[in-house]
């Protein structure tokens, strides 16, 4: 395979995989980065040698990402490792994300970066309660795309009809989903490489793609520039200086808002609201290295300036005139709890970080519980631990500017730190503002 | 509207990183090696702060066993991006009997650097440092965050690791820790040079391929020319003149050659889609161990 990838076309698409302790994942990741070559000869080599004196029966290619020592030795995997390869067409990013005990926090971690999931079923044993669990994770986190992997094809004499009931069962619970995303079966082996980097010969009844096929051609919902134009400001530009430059004149007055184009795009001239404020003004400069811009690519860093002197810096926001931001100190949004030594309950305090804005904030409620397997809701007990996810409301210091998690998945979400470690302990997706009188309902807020 | 290139992306997630460094750290400094990583990260923090100067310091921790190039154009560098540079040296440290330079043929001052770094840093009270490091390189690395947490000793515990989700970076710190911050994370070698040759960015003279006289140890391809690495009577005669370049450049003793003739950026890039040895296949340093880089990391190492 040709590794020279053209730089001017090739885009990149991120994928995270999800599958029981069995399901061939190692296996099937191993496969693609070996068939694209993406393995190198000295990893491979290591790879053997620490197979052989494990004693294991076969070349162990989860021994390609589980680097740590901790992981050799007990021969688990830790932590979400991201691995790298690209085709002519594309390059990839996959968040190979472990099972285990911190299965739900890694899960969520991958795939909160990710525009498609590969999750594996075994043949053999068809949908289980793990399958959906993944299933529900990718639809929480908004992940548009699915490839149900169907894997160990040949232990079932690649027979359509174990495959086709596979796949029906796993639709049937796929409609019950919010964010239902769009799901494309492939039956495969990757220990044979069935269907995983070319089409098999040995299911003639499959017309769909391979595995690598699909992902070299998938369009994902990347942002677009038809999208909100959302801006937060990191960091701003001044740079106190009489020079002259090449490119942007006399830089005494220079006053730029550094920040990435989340989504939408701005063009010159274009009128804007500026948060916290939401003064209104004009965008006046679309600054890169390169020079001036007639206007912004959405997920691209810029340094921009307005036409008003406007009181703002790191955590701001800008935005169109006409698509204002949700402004609120209240919200309701789905978490998901990721320490292992605390638990999260009514009261809690936090920092929450989102966008580019860090506040304090209080848990005012906790409205129910996810049972991820059964996709029940419970408000019976109303303290997270580790891998739980649920809904809470929440109550920060100052206002907030956001989007729906549904609608903006930049703008949309946001992470709880410890007060006393530091650490980041939750992953939030809001849902609902309950500032704004025409969102407000649930009477029953305890509050 | 056709969706963005790669380099395009990886481009901006760094210049996000950067910007994020800046703003979240009171005095961050960036890890400036003379290699290429560490050049295409300050010719991203150069596009970040635009038109302003660089925010933060170049830190260049400097074994004394340099390639005379490397320093060269170091210094061409700096100037040419406007920033300023701080050197560590370790020296210094050995001087100050703060380490004990190790003793053999294979003596290397690599693994020195780590004081060396950690003083520096708790000299200048830097709070978080840039480093050139990617995921790709290495398995140790596979792992690492964005933002790396540092405890007060400097050290990486790869088991507590705080979660990255979204673009949303927690760089929140207790008095005496700092933070490693790995813009490059989710670059490949490919992506690097592939970017050196849309930017068109000069690189040291090492890179491309040259003359030199080598001595072959251990399977590596060592540098027997500035003298730096010390030959032993039998390995004297053995010295060739080859025609190699550097696919990485760093402390002499441990940087091994390859033999090119890639002498151009797009020779070079054809060189490397053939490649069927990682680019960490020539450091010495990581075939101490298994988990030698893991371990190195673990005390402070880069």
């Amino acid at each position: 395979m040709d590794l020279l990838v053209n730089p001017t076309e090739s885009s990149l698409l991120r994928f995270t995989t999800a599958g029981s302790v069995d399901d061939g994942k190692s296996t099937l990741i191993g496969r693609l980065l070996y068939d694209s070559k993406s393995i190198f000869e000295d990893q491979l080599l290591a790879v053997e040698e620490s197979s052989k004196r494990r004693g294991d029966a076969h070349v162990n290619l989860a021994l390609l990402t589980d680097g740590l020592r901790a992981e050799r030795e007990q021969g688990i995997t830790i932590d979400v490792a991201y691995r790298y390869f690209a085709t002519p067409k594309r390059k990839f990013i996959i968040a190979d994300t472990p099972g285990h005990i911190q299965y739900t926090r890694n899960m969520v971690t991958g795939a909160s970066t990710a525009d498609l999931a590969i999750i594996l079923i075994d043949a053999r044993l068809g949908v289980i309660e793990q399958t959906m669990r993944h299933t529900y994770l990718a639809s929480l986190l908004r992940i548009g795309h699915i490839v149900l992997a169907v894997n160990k094809m040949d232990l079932v004499n690649f027979d359509q009809a174990v495959y086709d009931k596979i796949v029906g069962d796993f639709q049937a619970f796929a409609k019950g989903l919010d964010n239902l995303p769009q799901v494309t079966p492939i039956p495969m082996s990757a220990l044979n490489g069935d269907n995983v980097v070319d089409k098999s010969d040995s299911t003639p009844w499959y017309t769909g793609p391979s595995l690598l096929q699909h992902l070299e051609t998938v369009q994902v919902h990347a942002e677009t520039a038809a999208d909100e134009a959302r801006f937060a400001v990191q960091w701003v530009i001044r740079p106190i200086s009489d020079r002259t430059d090449a490119k942007l004149g006399n830089l005494h007055d220079y006053r730029g808002f550094a920040g990435r184009m989340a989504s939408g795009t701005f063009r010159m001239g274009d009128d804007v609201l500026v948060y916290p404020s939401a003064m209104k003004s004009k965008i006046t400069g679309i600054h890169t290295y390169e020079g001036p811009q007639p206007e912004t690519t959405p997920q691209l860093s810029y340094s921009i300036t307005v036409a008003d002197e406007i009181d703002t810096s790191r955590g701001g926001m800008i935005v169109k005139a006409n698509e204002p931001a949700q402004t609120s100190q209240e919200f309701d949004a789905m978490i998901c709890w990721f320490a292992d030594k605390k638990t999260l309950k009514p009261r809690g305090r936090f920092h929450l970080r989102h966008t580019t804005n860090d506040v304090r904030a209080v848990v005012t409620d906790v409205l129910y519980k996810v049972n991820i397997s059964t996709l029940e809701k419970s408000a019976e007990n109303k303290e997270f631990a580790l891998n739980d996810i649920g809904c809470i409301r929440i109550r920060t210091a100052s206002p907030i500017f956001f989007d729906s998690y549904t609608k903006n998945r930049t703008t949309g979400s946001f992470v709880l730190v410890d007060e006393q470690t530091n650490n980041t302990v939750a992953a939030g997706m809001i849902l609902k503002s309950l500032g704004d009188s025409e969102d407000f309902e649930d009477p029953g807020s305890s509050i | 509207m056709s969706a963005i290139t790669h380099l395009q992306f990886l481009e901006s997630e760094a210049i996000y990183i950067l910007r994020e460094t800046a703003a979240q750290f009171q005095k961050p400094a960036l890890l400036f090696s003379g290699g290429k990583d560490s050049i295409v990260m300050a010719w991203l923090a150069r596009k970040a702060f635009y038109p302003s100067k660089l925010p933060f310091p170049l830190l260049h921790v400097d074994t004394g066993h340099n390639f005379p190039e490397a320093m060269e154009y170091r210094d061409w560098f700096v100037q040419e991006i406007g920033a300023t540079l701080t050197v560590g040296l370790v020296q210094k440290s050995i001087d100050d009997g703060r380490v004990q330079e190790e003793k053999g043929h294979n003596a290397s001052r690599n693994k020195l650097q780590t004081v060396t770094l950690l003083d520096t840093i708790e000299e200048h009270q830097y709070d978080a440092c840039l480093g050139g490091g990617r995921r790709d390189e290495e398995k140790a690395r596979a792992k690492e965050r964005f933002f790396s947490h540092r405890d007060e000793f400097g050290q990486w515990d790869p088991k507590n690791q705080r979660p990255e989700l979204w673009n949303i970076f927690n760089g929140r710190k207790h008095f005496g820790e700092h933070f490693r911050v790995f813009p490059l994370s989710n670059w490949t070698e490919m992506d690097i040079w592939q970017y050196i040759r849309q930017e068109n960015i000069p690189l040291p003279s090492l890179y491309f391929s040259h003359q030199r006289k080598i001595i072959e140890r251990h399977g590596q391809l060592l540098d027997a020319s500035t003298g730096i690495i010390p030959l032993l009577d039998e390995e004297k005669p053995k010295v060739k003149e080859m025609t190699i370049r550097f696919r990485t450049v760093g402390d002499a003793t441990c940087t091994g050659a390859v033999e090119s003739t890639a002498s151009t950026i797009d020779e070079i890039v054809a060189e490397v889609a053939a490649a069927r040895q990682t680019e960490r296949g020539t450091r010495a340093d990581d075939k101490r161990s298994e988990t030698a880089m893991e371990d190195r990391k673990k005390e402070g190492y880069f």
